[in-house]
């Protein structure tokens, strides 16, 4: 019993110290089970031993998950509520920021520098993404939006294969949250604790920025009715493009704050954009305060399932997901209307 | 279309796959490509009916297929079943049953939820492959030794091996594949899947029960997709795991759109072009992994900038060169000749034919205590209002009066607050729209509702089949000329509404007039007994509004009809009693003269008249 918990505590924190390790360390992870079979499907039927330090680092696990999604979620569902177009590309947006971090750390060294660099340089790729394409799409179907950014997702993931090669590539976390904490009874890796605080403190932010500023205003009219602002004689295209900035700068800050976690391959975005979804449609699409809540259900569904059995993480999600769409169709905190 | 021209397409597509074979290896095609194209372009067959005639785009086949192939590939493997066919046809059934049940959960929304909602199913069951039933599925190794199919003709047998010679088998499976899809495109479900996809809310208007016929084209997709999944596993005498995978589901979009949605031939093509090129760049090119990025960015164009996709962009390149010409513009001018074209027509020919029994005297429409409440805003209080059979009643009122909202709740789009609707006796509160249209009352809506992408015929139609099929009826293999009543009833329905002129034209090249008599055609169509008319009038020129109201006349004998219109003179005319709503409530009811009599009316539109 205590031989099998520590295996599956231990390695973890080896992981973050140790951040040369080989992309194999992946397979160590708990936090992310599911992404490791998605990759590399070489986990069998791996069932951890349940107890409490481990039921309580899980949870920790699903915090940080959860913090992760949400901020993604948050970036995905602003887009679609203001501009109508869900953008499939956001998934490769979470591993263009991952990557735009990971040069930027290799030539200065410094976190903060990789964590700026990741965020602008994405915000950047999203705003030229709405002025040049998706900016021709706004009267076009909801399927061709669907399919263009599909492509865009495709493209963005094959260029940074194309750059960087298949092989993971791994950004170390900052000195100062590098290595374990010991919470009393158990011990946990720092960086993780400090993702949940770094992401918390982004989602701030966020809020800050939607609900306490002019543009946030008229993001959240836009959301409402964007027709309506466009009425009122405000500039909607410019407000789209502020929008769809923003939303990319949150996909790519969590790529960056994310890569000390899990290393990063092209794919890395793949299943985070499959997630998001199922946050989305759990929280109601187009709202943020649902976006955070579905982000920290997904996120603990996914975690603590893990500990049992990470082969049905995916199926509780998905069970979570229907039991939403039965009782409230248009999602947890969604309102009809959107569709 | 003529019926010697009927099997053209079918003759075409035989003979393409029989000379396939020799032409293609001069193109560098590798038989084993053709093999693959033509799993994939059976594959999309299904998807193209989901996605091309019924709207709904997908990102989640890859469950179907792999579901399919992993039953037809365990059956073959493990459990030793000797019959290929035979399992290829279970693992077919088994994937279409497994979507009936996705189909109930994703199928509850539409648009990019459905699309989410699919990649999410897509993914479960991926993992529910690699995890809980890896005993059954290899996991990551998936199923080996798959077998080739043989038949046994008693006197002599038939093997399948490799190359050209599984061709023959895929060729046939692909050909019976794609008569049995245009079969279905053409039946009356195929029309009414088109429909669904051009306007969902009228659709389910005029009386379809649009969420039965989704699910079917749903099936129909798995059932496509689950027999492609098992020849996947024939063909490469293994069963991947990756057939799960998301990118299986995204390459067959990819594929479908690059080909061309919507015309059953288009996932081939796009299968054609993408395994070509992904052989030729990689191989010829040595471009290596690059291959995709080359594949996607040429995705990205051909959205952007060739929607329709290769075949799409074919067809308009056809018509370029061989129609040159642009039709005129509809005028207002083409508009109005319709009317003298067809004067003499016979209108009264066309009575509500099915429900002539109940026909009589007395009410045919009561609502009482009539309220709906939009949150603080009472938009209709407390409406008592009876219309007799055969009457032509009209409603006016100030704008905000109510009178749409009242409208709505009688044809049951939305639930009243309190109060309750009976109708030709039977209580209809809280009934859908579908099924009020079934039993005989529907309305034409104030502003167009029709299907765009369709001509004025096949708008007609699709209204017609609501009314003779009922429903919901899964007539996938029917010929729409063999149902009975069905060409006379959308005639005479052309002829009524003036449009007998021009009934091949697509919607969106109609003039503005013209698309506000097939509004009112498309409710007159499923024959009711009483037609609500939301505002027919509206938009229209004075000389298009004589004529239309002489059109209505026409229209009314023989059955029952309310209007509500702005325009008084027109209404008085037409109307024997008229209801005048005011801020939610009746104002007053009573006949033209009266009503044009009677002070509070002239208070409510003139703000008072002082003596």
């Amino acid at each position: 019993m205590r031989s099998a918990a520590s295996s599956a505590t231990i390695p973890e924190i080896d992981a973050t110290q140790a951040p040369r390790a080989d992309h194999c360390r992946q397979r160590r992870f708990a936090y992310f089970h599911i992404n490791v079979i998605a990759k590399g499907r070489r986990f069998g039927r791996h069932i951890v031993m349940v107890n409490w330090a481990n039921f309580v680092s899980q949870v920790f696990n699903g915090l940080a998950l959860g913090a992760l999604l949400a901020l993604i979620s948050s970036g995905l569902t602003i887009i679609y509520g203001t501009l109508g177009v869900l953008n499939l590309a956001h998934g490769a947006m979470f591993m263009l920021g991952g990557y735009a971090g990971y040069v930027a750390y290799t030539y200065t060294g410094s976190f903060i520098v990789a964590v700026a660099a990741g965020s602008l340089f994405v915000a950047l790729v999203g705003i030229l993404m709405e002025r040049i394409i998706i900016r021709h799409f706004y009267d076009r179907p909801h399927e061709d939006q669907l399919l263009v950014t599909f492509g865009l997702g495709i493209v963005f993931v094959e260029l940074a294969r194309l750059v960087f090669g298949s092989q993971s590539q791994i950004v170390p976390a900052p000195p100062l949250f590098a290595g374990i904490t010991s919470l009393g009874f158990m011990f946990y890796p720092t960086y993780r604790l400090a993702v949940v605080g770094i992401i918390a403190v982004a989602l701030t932010v966020l809020f800050v920025v939607l609900y306490r500023t002019r543009i946030g205003m008229i993001v959240r009219a836009g959301i409402e009715d964007s027709v309506m602002v466009d009425a009122l004689g405000i500039n909607v295209y410019r407000v789209f493009m502020i929008v769809f900035g923003i939303g990319a700068m949150a996909a790519g800050f969590a790529g960056i704050v994310n890569a000390p976690v899990v290393s990063l391959t092209p794919g890395i975005g793949d299943d985070i954009l499959v997630q998001t979804f199922v946050v989305v449609v759990i929280g109601g699409v187009g709202s943020f305060p649902g976006a955070v809540l579905g982000g920290l259900i997904a996120g603990e569904i996914i975690s603590i399932t893990s500990m049992f059995n990470p082969g049905y993480a995916y199926v509780m999600l998905f069970a979570a997901m229907t039991v939403v769409l039965v009782v409230r169709p248009y999602g947890l905190l969604g309102t009809k209307g959107r569709e | 279309m003529p019926k010697r021209r009927r099997y053209l397409i079918e003759m075409f597509t035989a003979a393409g796959l029989i000379v396939a074979p020799f032409i293609l290896p001069h193109l560098g095609f590798a038989p084993n490509t053709v093999n693959r194209i033509l799993v994939w372009g059976l594959f999309g067959i299904g998807f193209d009916i989901l996605f091309g005639y019924c709207g709904l785009l997908s990102f989640g086949q890859s469950a179907f297929f792999g579901t399919g192939g992993f039953v037809a590939a365990y059956l073959l493997t493990r459990a030793g079943f000797p019959n290929v066919l035979l399992a290829l046809v279970i693992g077919m059934i088994a994937a279409a049953a497994v979507s009936y049940l996705v189909g109930l959960v994703a199928l509850r929304r539409t648009g990019i939820y459905f699309a989410m909602i699919t990649v999410a199913i897509a993914e479960v069951f991926f993992f529910v492959e690699f995890n809980p039933l890896s005993a059954f599925t290899g996991g990551e190794n998936g199923l080996p030794g798959v077998p080739m199919p043989s038949f046994n003709l008693g006197f002599a047998t038939l093997r399948f091996s490799d190359g050209w010679s599984l061709y023959q088998f895929l060729a046939v499976c692909y050909f019976i594949g794609i008569v049995i899809a245009l079969r279905i495109v053409r039946s009356p479900v195929g029309a009414i899947l088109s429909a669904i996809r051009d306007n969902p809310l009228r659709a389910q208007a005029i009386g379809h029960n649009i969420h039965g016929y989704k699910l079917a084209a749903f099936v129909i997709a798995a059932a496509y997709a689950g027999f492609a999944g098992g020849l996947l596993g024939v063909l490469q005498a293994f069963m991947p795991p990756d057939a799960f995978t998301f990118e299986t589901s995204g390459q067959l979009v990819m594929q479908t759109a690059i080909g061309g949605i919507g015309t059953l031939f288009g996932p081939l093509l796009g299968a054609a072009v993408w395994l070509f090129l992904q052989d030729f760049l990689q191989s010829a090119l040595n471009l290596g992994a690059a291959w995709k990025l080359v594949l996607g960015t040429v995705f990205v164009l051909l959205v952007t900038f060739l929607r329709r996709g290769l075949i799409g962009g074919l067809k308009d390149l056809y018509e370029l060169v061989a129609h040159p010409k642009k039709p005129a513009e509809p005028t207002e001018a083409a508009s109005l000749s319709d009317f003298s074209a067809a004067a003499g027509s016979d209108a009264a020919a066309m009575v509500p034919h099915k429900r002539a029994a109940d026909r009589g005297s007395g009410p045919i429409l009561q609502a009482s205590g009539l309220s709906k409440q939009y949150g603080g805003l009472r938009a209709n209080s407390d409406i008592n209002f009876t219309v007799n059979h055969g009457e032509l009643r009209g409603i006016i009122g100030p704008n905000g009066a109510g009178k749409s909202t009242f409208f709505k709740m009688l044809t049951c789009e939305i639930p009243p607050t309190s109060g309750k609707i009976l109708f030709e006796g039977r209580d209809i509160t809280g009934k859908s729209v579908t099924d009020v249209c079934q039993l005989g009352l529907t309305k034409s809506y104030q502003v167009n509702q029709l299907f765009t992408e369709l001509t004025v015929r096949q708008n007609l139609t699709v209204a017609v089949l609501a009314d003779l099929r009922g429903k919901f009826r899964l007539d996938l293999f029917r010929d729409p000329e063999s149902i009975p009543g069905l060409k006379e009833q959308v005639e005479q329905t052309l002829q009524l509404v003036r449009l007998a002129g021009r009934p091949d034209t697509k919607v969106s090249d109609l003039a503005y007039g013209e698309k506000r008599r097939l509004e009112i055609g498309l409710a007159l169509a499923t024959s009711p007994s009483l037609l609500l008319l939301d505002e027919p009038l509206a938009g229209m020129s004075p000389q298009e509004r004589q004529e239309t109201v002489k059109l209505l006349k026409s229209i009314g004998q023989g059955r029952t009809m309310i209007v509500i219109d702005h325009d008084m003179d027109a209404l008085f005319e037409l109307a024997e009693r008229v209801t005048v709503l005011q801020e939610g409530r009746v104002l007053v009811e009573g006949t033209p003269d009266e009503i044009k009599a009677n002070p509070a009316v002239q208070e409510a539109y003139l703000g008072g008249v002082l003596e």
